[in-house]
């Protein structure tokens, strides 16, 4: 994977040439911090754990992500930048990986820079830091699910904005899929096989037992094989999109 | 050093599609510099696209130092150094950032990263905005570091289209300077292929031009030999003082002119009258270009004639041809082609 290095550090570095991470970040630690805080009850609960804090993620990515990711393709092909990082001796998977790795390190780092929610509750009590660094990496993987699927739809458009409104709706979808209105929806005219299927998909139920520090091998594999397919997916649609 | 091989490109599919490059087959050695000519949607950019692994060739292939673009499309662009129509770059970043990306993402690193990307910002003249970021830079400066990102790694085919595309005069003597140097550097050994609507580029800086038009190859040759092909090639433009008849007026020369034996044509531009200056006495001037029947000198016959008919010949001048007749006379027809079969 030559080339793959470069591509990641210069994108991840294009986020802090930019507003684009000051604002994220903010925005991301302001919400968490609302969320855990005020809507989570966490003070009140009485708990010495972050379940309340790790329970908005879902909901959190569903808008943030796609803010991050809706620019990894659409603007390399707005721009015409696309030709010229094509043209480069990289091969088009190291070039898809870099960027993807890129946005998803920008969001580990904003993950990471809510510390201060883990100094708090070690400062209260004494929480199971072996549960939270679990929820930790749920939470990262989740990000990492929701990023690979915006980064594909990123690929399939020019526009940001088009790209931003359809990753959230698919992400919604995926989050919902588990849902008893969901699922009684679909299982009007599916097999109970199928139901079952796609309430696998659902990020939510997923990621329910994850916030409660149970970090299952098979959530695990879920979240990596989305992750997977989403990449390779948004190579063969940079591919066939790259001419237009 | 490129050798494209009846390369083709359809975009699109089914009965939508266009049929942008169709069987372009050409040859580039060593110290060529070539001029792609071709009107608007000849498909220039769309074969650049293909020789340097951007696009897919529907058909046929291209092998750049040995390696075939389909085959092997990293081996190829490691060999090229391309500037996209446009000159995209990343308006965000820094011209340094932005040529320091471009050099690791070459392999370039340490000592060696810092030698060249020094060497190239000398040779486009870019060492005083290198801290600014791209998008602040004027047209000139964009388009200087699109060229030394395509220039860095000394590539030994540089592929360029429309490089002085939208610059002022003196930018675009500046950018042809540039390629030129770069096409003559010491070990030669370099093949460049630019696009242009600009002829005198051609003349400027090429030593071989091809023209194309609805994605085939019409000519390919020196500039000299395209000129050659003007119908203005060799004609003779002359300025007479024409003799006056019994009812005082001048005479009309161009029919006798038309009867010389090399003399394809006359273009008349008339008789006017020119007032009486310094520069010599007023009266009568006719003015005709005569085109060479298939190229002949003409000169001599022209003076002989002149002189046994006592004309006084006031200027006269040998044509070269322009590129310009050349490439309306052959796209045109093309045109017209095309426009009665449809
Ligand atoms: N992405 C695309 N999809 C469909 N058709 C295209 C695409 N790109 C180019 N074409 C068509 O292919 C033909 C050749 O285009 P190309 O850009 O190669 O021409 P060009 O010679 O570079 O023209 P110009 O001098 O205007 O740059 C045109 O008819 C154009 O409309
Ligand atoms: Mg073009």
């Amino acid at each position: 994977m030559i080339g793959l290095w470069p591509v990641f550090r210069r994108e991840l570095s294009g986020y802090f040439t930019t507003p684009v991470a000051l604002v994220f970040i903010v925005i991301f630690l302001f919400l968490s911090g609302i969320f855990t805080f005020q809507i989570g009850k966490f003070f009140e609960a009485g708990q010495a754990d972050l379940s309340a804090f790790f329970t908005f993620h879902p909901w959190l990515y569903l808008f943030l992500i796609p803010a991050v990711s809706m620019r990894l393709w659409a603007e390399e092909r707005k721009t015409g930048t696309i030709e010229l990082l094509l043209t480069l001796p990289i091969s088009l998977p190291a070039a898809v990986l870099g960027k993807y790795l890129a946005a998803w390190a920008f969001t580990g780092i904003a993950l990471l820079l809510t510390f201060p929610v883990w100094i708090t509750v070690n400062y209260l009590g004494q929480p199971d830091n072996g549960v939270i660094l679990a929820g930790y990496l749920g939470s990262l993987l989740m990000a990492g699910a929701f990023l690979a699927i915006g980064s594909c739809i990123s690929a399939t458009t020019k526009s940001q904005v088009i790209a931003f409104i359809i990753s959230v709706v698919v992400c919604l979808l995926f989050m919902l899929a588990g849902l008893k209105e969901v699922q009684g929806f679909v299982s009007g005219w599916l097999p109970l096989e199928a139901v079952q299927v796609v309430g696998g998909f659902s990020f939510l139920t997923r990621f329910e037992s994850v916030a409660k520090g149970v970090l299952d091998l098979r959530d695990i594999v879920f979240f990596v094989s989305i992750i997977a397919t989403f990449v390779a997916a948004t190579a063969v649609v940079v591919n066939m999109k790259k001419a237009e | 050093m490129i050798s494209i091989r009846n390369i083709t490109k359809r975009y699109g599919g089914g009965s939508a599609s266009i049929l942008a490059v169709d069987g372009v087959s050409l040859e580039v050695g060593a110290g060529e510099v070539l001029g792609f000519l071709g009107p608007n949607g000849a498909g220039k950019s769309t074969t650049m696209k293909m020789v340097t692994g951007f696009l897919t060739p529907t058909s046929g292939t291209a092998v750049v130092c040995g390696r075939d673009v389909v085959e092997d499309p990293v081996g190829v662009k490691s060999a090229i150094g391309y500037l996209p129509e446009g000159a995209p770059n990343y308006p965000d970043m820094t011209a340094r950032s932005f040529l320091d990306f471009i050099a690791r993402v070459r392999g370039l690193s340490g000592a060696e990263k810092k030698r060249k990307v020094d060497a190239v910002v000398e040779r486009v003249h870019i060492g005083g905005v290198l801290r600014q970021p791209i998008e602040t830079l004027s047209k000139g400066f964009k388009r200087r570091v699109g060229l030394a990102q395509a220039m860095l790694h000394d590539p030994p085919v540089l592929i360029l289209d429309e490089p002085t595309d939208g610059l002022d005069p003196n930018q675009k003597h500046e950018v042809r300077h540039v390629i030129r140097a770069m096409a003559d550097r010491g070990d030669s050994g370099r093949a460049v292929v630019l696009s242009t609507h600009i002829l005198e580029e051609v003349e400027a800086i090429c030593t071989r031009a091809v023209i194309i038009a609805k994605g085939r190859v019409l000519v390919d040759g020196t500039p000299a030999q395209l000129r050659a092909m003007s119908k203005y090639h060799n004609a003779v433009s002359v300025t007479l003082v024409p003799p006056i008849n019994a009812a005082g007026e001048p005479v009309n020369l161009a029919g006798e002119l038309a009867t010389m034996k090399w003399v394809a044509e006359v273009e008349d531009q008339g008789v006017r009258h020119v007032p009486v200056s310094p520069a010599g006495p007023g009266g009568p001037r006719q003015s005709c270009t005569l085109l060479a029947k298939g190229g002949r000198p003409l000169l001599a016959d022209v003076t002989s004639l002149a002189k046994s008919r006592g004309w006084t010949i006031e200027t006269v001048s040998v044509e070269a041809g322009r590129l310009d007749d050349v490439f309306r006379e052959l796209t045109q027809k093309e045109h017209v082609r095309a426009g009665g079969a449809a």
